[in-house]
């Protein structure tokens, strides 16, 4: 299946709600090719259910969620081919090898050969000696770069990666980083989310920071992201503790 | 597209099944030790019940598939894999019956061996019209898997799921698993009552129709959000 193309990404005024709990309330922004967008905040900030709406696994409460000229309410499955996701869980079957892993999800996206595409995704990362081996089998950074491909496979637009850097030692770290760098270049849309503020420092176009389901600030080409963020939170803090007091 | 996707579908959950065998050896342990039990309680003197076997393979089957149904959905939830399935492009419907037909299979094999079991225990001629008996156990298998499958998906996040599965599953396949014993009971006459027999099997069918129709139906939007 060959995904719709489109060239921005576009969140109006977007909020969800959990019955009575407010999950994320009223967030706009917008990235376009070759943007690779952070979310930062605490737990519980409301980043998760972001990328589940952008995922199109969640519906806005209200708000708009448009790729290009797509929207989001009424997703066709060629909108869900245009976009690739790294959760938490890495969404991998530990009991098949790597390489089965990535070739039954390379023909769940109809992808043109699987089994070529698998073995290009297995050299991409690094695992090409590994492909006849069970997840099972492998380290914590072994499955995200596995993960990794597996969420690529298809040449998404757009990828959405939450907590990505978890698990992984320094050298996988860069080495995601040095991926997610290329990858922008080659005009993929890459929304991230992350808590881990180090290993996101100088490599974002824009910073959204996220307290409690709120955008508290965006900032573009952030720098000296630890300050930043929290000279964003506190003030965040402050501004909430004077609404409870007004 | 939607047959290649009920057949990747399949075939992953085939082949984790080959691999790690959890299903089976756990549906078949219980459903043989729930033969055995009712064996040694209701076999008196070498006298089966009456129209016992059909009851007692039925009830195997049923709580079997209560068990495989969970351990199937199980392995989804531990790697939110059954997310990863629910993001692809692929129509949800495909990979319903992606699920439905590896549950199907792995009742199937189970049945394979309990059959001749509660045969030989209860003595009953269950293998006399085995082209019969394979038809009432086909139907009643896909009619209880095609609701047990929805809402074993449905429940998959939810903390509660082991005990609401039986909750939710038992009381609307209870007709499925009745038709299933009454006409395996009309089968194990000396003379079949073609009547009856073809009553319950009708009966079975409708209700596979039904219960598939309503899943296809509804799973797409119980899936979303």
């Amino acid at each position: 299946m060959i995904g719709v193309d489109f060239d921005d990404l576009t969140v109006d005024e977007v909020s969800r709600h959990f019955g009575r709990r407010r999950a994320l309330s009223r967030v706009t922004f917008r990235a376009t090719r070759g943007t690779l967008l952070g979310l930062l905040g605490t737990n519980g900030a409301g980043k998760s259910t972001l990328l589940a709406m952008l995922a199109m696994l969640l519906r806005p409460s209200a708000g708009r969620i448009r790729y290009g000229a797509f929207d989001s309410t009424t997703p066709e499955p060629s909108l869900r081919a245009s976009v690739g996701v790294l959760g938490h869980d890495l969404f991998l079957y530990p009991e098949l090898t790597a390489s089965e892993n990535l070739e039954f999800f390379a023909g769940l996206y109809a992808v043109n050969d699987p089994s070529a595409a698998a073995a290009h995704a297995l050299e991409l990362a690094g695992l090409a000696d590994r492909a006849n081996d069970t997840v099972s089998s492998f380290s914590r950074g072994m499955r995200q770069r596995v993960a990794l491909e597996r969420a690529l496979i298809h040449r998404p637009r757009l990828l959405l990666l939450d907590e990505p850097f978890t698990g992984l030692d320094d050298g996988s770290g860069a080495a995601l980083a040095a991926r997610l760098r290329t990858l922008r270049e080659s005009g993929s849309i890459i929304v991230l989310a992350t808590h881990d503020l180090d290993l996101v420092e100088g490599l974002l176009d824009r910073a959204i920071f996220l307290r409690d389901g709120r955008m508290m600030d965006v900032v573009d080409r952030p720098d000296g992201l630890r300050s930043m963020y929290r000279d964003i939170m506190s003030r965040g803090r402050e501004s909430s503790g004077g609404e409870k007091r007004g | 597209m939607f047959a290649r996707v009920v057949w990747l579908v399949l075939r992953k959950d085939l082949m984790v099944e080959v691999r790690s065998l959890e299903i089976a050896y756990t549906t078949l342990f219980f459903a043989v030790s729930c033969v055995l039990v009712f064996a040694f309680a209701l076999v008196q003197e070498g006298q089966p019940p009456v129209d016992g076997a059909a009851g007692i393979l039925w009830i195997s089957i049923a709580f079997a598939g209560t068990l495989a149904l969970g351990r199937a959905f199980e392995r989804e939830r531990q790697s939110e894999t059954l997310r990863a399935l629910l993001l692809a492009p692929a129509a949800r419907p495909a990979v319903y019956v992606g699920k439905l037909l590896g549950i199907i299979t792995l009742l199937v094999a189970g049945e394979i061996v309990l059959v001749p079991l509660v045969a030989l225990l209860f003595q009953a001629p269950l293998l006399s019209r085995p082209i019969w008996l394979a038809v009432i156990l086909l139907s009643g298998t896909i009619g209880f898997s095609a609701v047990g499958t929805l809402f074993a998906a449905m429940l998959v996040r939810a903390r509660s799921r082991d005990v609401l599965l039986p909750v939710l599953l038992y009381p609307i396949t209870v007709p499925v698993i009745i038709a299933g014993v009454r006409a395996t009971a009309a089968l194990l006459q000396p003379d079949v009552d073609a009547e009856i027999l073809r009553f319950w099997l009708s009966l079975l069918v409708c209700f596979d129709i039904v219960f598939v129709t309503l899943a296809l139906w509804t799973f797409e939007s119980l899936m979303t959000d």
